[in-house]
């Protein structure tokens, strides 16, 4: 399992050499997207509309932090539970979106579409919230204010930790390690 | 009768809710450390070792844990010789409550089930809060708070078995909410059982197993060997941290049992993930 530090916008060979288990510091510009805002999303690039974002290697970030404190660019910002998200990454990737960092098991479609598009899936620690807040350098809200915590914002992260779970390859890190650790009677 | 200000009821759950977003609570961090040294995984050791970081930088900094602070849950003993004064004891709490999560700087995570529309400029910031009461002998007000998150607690489940399920069917199905949890709930999680009374109240029980200390024994010994065995059996699983697999999926079992009907032997899991935010205080 190799450590790798990669700046956004990822390419299709930053994500091709990865696999599930590595470690990666990413730095540069995420965007963070819960349901409401993925759901958005989705219907614009459905109705052909332009995107409040650039979707080609993009890194979309699960979260919805906590409001900042004064002089600060964001509150505790750990990764929200993933599978709310299945119905609507695979479009997301199909567009061009290379990453998505959250927490959990994803379905059968998101690690297809990883496998065909080139894109991966990265788990961060949940429940990290502080200490992952720390690494968001700025933030700022680019659209659906009105969600409130889940507005979409634009953070710029330095050296942000995360660990490749659903690599281009169909490796499963989640898998693979329950399968090490389980014991069968 | 003793009386209590409302006044001081609010001011006692604002600070409840401000220390305990920020402060992760001694039995937690020990229990984290004990898993850190007993865990067999690598990667789940990182993990563990992330979260003790985690909660130094939001204990020192007075950083919230996790950007889910949770839904406000309270379980509050009334004793029935004490009276509030200025108001009603519900609307303390709630008032505590909002003041706390504002400032604080916490997040407002109440909505609308249907519109899903954020609820802190109408009803109220996180309002409302869901609270149990209970009446005991006595003068004094005793609150426990905990701050409850949705991501384990979307994984919880309750079911009625038949009574001949027994407890090989109580361990069974427990195992299989765990099991098909997987890493969603953020383990290492800490697993409240409620068992017996009716739907709603293994349910309730289940609940409230999770404000007990992590790391004390149950006190009715039938109930702490089934503890130890359940306990046994989903670390077998090889979730692990944050589900990256290992040895330590779960920190601890609780349970609370109730005596119930001749037909029904009711079983309720309430998932804790690591971050266990409980704490009390009595007025």
């Amino acid at each position: 399992m190799a450590t790798y530090h990669l700046t956004t916008p990822l390419s299709e060979e930053d994500v091709r050499k990865l696999k599930a288990g590595d470690v990666v510091y990413l730095s540069g510009t995420l965007y963070t997207a819960r349901d409401a805002a993925h759901k958005r999303l989705v219907e614009l690039i459905e109705k052909g509309e332009d995107l409040p974002f650039e979707l080609e290697g993009s890194v979309i970030y699960f979260v919805g932090p906590t409001p900042p404190k004064p002089g600060e660019p964001i509150g505790s910002a750990g990764p929200t539970t993933s599978y709310r998200m299945d119905s609507y990454s695979p479009t997301l990737i199909k567009h061009g979106s290379r990453g998505m960092i959250g927490k959990g098991k994803r379905n059968q479609a998101v690690k297809d579409a990883c496998v065909k598009y080139g894109a991966i899936y990265f788990g961060a620690t949940g429940g990290a919230g502080a200490l992952l807040g720390k690494k968001i350098k700025s933030a700022e809200v680019i659209a659906y204010p009105e969600l409130g915590p889940e507005a979409i914002r634009k953070i710029e992260v330095e050296d942000f930790p995360v660990t490749v779970i659903n690599d281009t390859y169909g490796n499963d890190l989640y898998e693979m390690g329950r399968a090490q650790f389980e014991v069968k009677e | 009768m003793r009386e209590v200000q409302y006044q001081d009821i609010v001011t006692a759950v604002k600070n409840l809710i401000l220390t305990t977003a920020t402060n992760l609570p001694e039995d937690t961090i020990k229990a984290l450390e004990k898993a850190y040294e007993e865990e067999k995984s690598d990667v789940a050791r990182e993990v563990i070792k992330q979260l003790l970081e985690n909660a130094k930088i939001a204990r020192e900094e007075k950083r919230p844990l996790c950007q889910d602070t949770g839904l406000a849950v309270f379980f509050v003993k009334l004793g029935q010789d004490v009276r509030v004064v200025g108001g009603n004891i519900k609307d303390a709490i709630n008032e505590g409550t909002e003041l706390g999560y504002k400032e604080g700087y916490l997040r407002a995570s109440t909505c609308n089930c249907f519109t899903r529309a954020n609820l802190k400029d109408t009803v109220g910031y996180n309002l409302p809060a869901i609270i149990h009461f209970d009446i005991v002998e006595g003068d004094k007000i005793e609150i426990e708070y905990a701050a409850k998150g949705g991501g384990s607690e979307n994984v919880s489940r309750a079911k009625v078995l038949p009574p001949a399920a027994g407890k090989q069917g109580i361990i069974e199905f427990v195992k299989e909410v765990i099991s098909d949890a997987g890493g969603n709930p953020c383990p290492p999680i800490t697993v409240g059982v409620g068992i017996g009374g009716t739907f709603e109240k293994a349910a309730i029980s289940s609940k409230h197993a999770l404000f007990r200390d992590v790391g004390t024994r149950n006190p009715d010994p039938e109930l702490d060997a089934l503890e130890q065995e359940i306990l046994e059996e989903v670390n077998k699983l090889g979730i692990g941290a944050m589900g990256m697999g290992g040895t330590k999926t779960a920190l601890a079992v609780h349970i609370e049992a109730n005596p119930c009907h001749i037909a029904s032997l009711p079983v309720s899991v309430n998932v804790q993930c690591h971050s266990s935010r409980h704490n009390h205080i009595t007025i």
